[in-house]
């Protein structure tokens, strides 16, 4: 049963897990995914070029530990590589769902997490993390349950979208309805996909997970072929290269239907919605939150960060917080930077003490 | 673990299971003291990266941020108890960091070194050297404390914000409360205070 009312089922989810559950179940971390990742988070599967997307920070000796923690990702409700989402077969017509997928919410895939966790014996967390949809869940995940997790870790995210997050996410749906291939989300077997808008769809998001600087950094305005611009409409500029190397590659890995779903998950995302239930609920809660932003993020700037933080002090959340310095945008949190690991290192690190594990 | 003299004077004020906004925290070492042996509800909010990883360590909650700045994110009256630790004389804008500490608390406990302590007094006149002291170990030149001041300075500076002293504690050079005989000459024979300060009664 969803949150909207509607039922789905049954759901299959996909996941992965590294290092070793203890003996009495309390050293694990749920790692929650961000708009596209997957359930491969860190390791290899053989190719060491293939390394998980969050590799740098979860491993042995890292700091999301697996010598000291068992960590879990699993694909999130609605995805497209294992778990049930839109391109699932719907048992009820034995075809693909499609746009008669469900509309689902922040709490839904919460609760999938939580029905994995009881499959897996798992009923406590030493932790939960992570960045911008990621902390959206454990953010949802302390609030309905806020004596599951010790340690809560909330990434550059966000308790709610701006007018402007939620522009973004409109045009990259629009790019994808628009798309003559869409055939209403009934595009699956017929040969045809909305290739097109959802390469446009990743091309935008794109440019709103980097800062202006790095860009700079990294294209400027160099061309791609020689020192001379060619003068007519191909791809000329390096960054137009980039950009256009991100829309063909993210066709490879996801499906156009979960791209308008999980998107719409973020645009309805409103955590603080109804305080007094969300403030009785956290009042006395034994988690912990770290909440961290990056300062050159600007798809969710560090005013989203300081308003969850203010938020869980007024209900006596106890809450570390800080901006990190990172010329690299909303990306920043799936680099490997210092001052961020550091941070992230220590308070696990303290958690773990606390819990004994 | 036994907290600084000083410290120890700050926490005596603090009552169990009261909400603590530290301005300046540090590395968290009162804190880490008020939460675990007072039940209080704690959180640090200081600058230096030293700190908030000493704070983390500790598990004491800590935002980084510059309390010269104001505390905008803090709602008025969030907290019970407001401290400035050794902090104030280091504050670009000390009155608006008393004014900020009344806003969020319904007390503020400020800890200062006293400038008027007879063997800083003894030190410029004598030598014409800026002084230094266990308390104040710097040179005129790297030293964070930008506004020291007398403990007279201070007491001007409450009645001129409005402030009123609910409780005085004077300061030995060690941080250990005065004796008797010194508590009678305090701007000249205390070597810090701590006060205990909340909105005057209209």
């Amino acid at each position: 049963m969803l949150e909207s009312g509607a039922s789905l089922g049954p759901v299959e989810v996909a996941y992965e897990t590294y290092g070793t559950l203890n003996a009495d179940r309390s050293n694990a971390i749920y790692v929650c995914h961000a708009l596209t990742g997957d359930a491969h988070a860190a390791g290899h599967h053989g190719d060491p070029d293939r390394r998980g997307w969050w590799d740098n920070i979860i491993g042995p000796g890292r700091p999301v530990d697996t010598d000291r923690f068992f960590v879990i990702c699993s694909i999130l409700l609605g995805g497209c590589q294992g778990t049930t989402g839109p391109s699932s077969e719907d048992p009820a017509t034995g075809r693909p769902y499609g746009l008669g997928f469900p509309l689902y919410t922040v709490r839904d895939l919460v609760e999938v997490h939580r029905a994995l966790l009881a499959h897996m014996g798992i009923d406590r967390l030493a932790g939960a993390i992570g960045g911008s949809l990621g902390g959206m869940q454990v953010l949802q995940w302390v609030i309905d349950h806020p004596d599951e997790i010790s340690a809560a870790l909330v990434i550059c995210s966000s308790s709610r979208l701006s007018a402007q997050n939620i522009a973004f996410s409109a045009v990259a749906r629009e790019a994808i309805m628009r798309d003559p291939d869409f055939q209403d989300g009934d595009y699956y077997g017929t040969g045809r996909a909305p290739d097109t808008g959802l390469s446009i769809a990743r091309m935008m998001a794109h440019i709103t997970y980097l800062s202006e600087e790095s860009m700079r950094e990294k294209f400027g305005r160099r061309l791609q072929h020689g020192d001379a611009p060619r003068f007519d409409f191909s791809v000329d500029f390096q960054v137009e290269s980039y950009l256009q190397h991100q829309g063909e590659s993210f066709l490879k890995r996801f499906d156009a239907n979960t791209y308008l779903y999980m998107t719409r998950v973020m645009d309805y995302f409103d955590a603080f919605a109804d305080p007094a239930t969300v403030g009785a609920s956290l009042e006395g809660t034994s988690t912990k939150f770290l909440v961290v932003s990056f300062d050159s993020d600007w798809r969710f700037d560090t005013d989203h960060s300081r308003e969850i933080v203010r938020q869980l002090q007024s209900w006596r959340v106890p809450v570390t917080f800080r901006e990190i310095e990172s010329p690299w945008g909303h990306d920043s949190f799936l680099l490997e930077i210092p001052e961020y690991h550091r941070t992230v290192e220590a308070f696990l690190d303290r958690t773990a003490d606390d819990l004994g594990i | 673990m036994s907290l600084r003299p000083d410290l120890d004077v700050v926490a005596a004020m603090v009552h169990r299971g009261r909400r603590v906004l530290d301005l300046g925290c540090g590395d968290g070492a009162l804190l880490a003291h008020l939460i675990d042996e007072r039940g209080c509800d704690g959180t640090g909010v200081e600058i230096s990266d030293e700190g908030f990883h000493a704070c983390v360590a500790r598990g004491v909650p800590v935002v980084v941020a510059d309390i010269d700045q104001g505390l905008d994110d803090v709602e008025d009256d969030a907290y019970d108890v407001v401290i400035l630790s050794q902090t104030l004389q280091a504050t670009h804008r000390p009155a608006l960091v008393l004014q900020e500490m009344m806003r969020v608390g319904k007390v503020g406990i400020v800890s200062f070194p006293n400038f008027g302590h007879w063997r800083l007094r003894w030190s410029l006149a004598a030598r014409g050297r800026m002084p230094a002291s266990r308390s104040l170990p710097y040179h005129w030149y790297d030293t964070p404390n930008i506004h020291l001041c007398t403990i007279r300075d201070f007491e001007t500076l409450l009645a001129h914000e409005d402030l009123r002293t609910i409780r005085r504690v004077l300061l030995d050079e060690r941080g250990r409360p005065l004796d008797d005989y010194r508590r009678r000459r305090p701007n000249l024979l205390a070597a810090g205070a701590v006060y205990m300060v909340g909105p005057s009664i209209p």
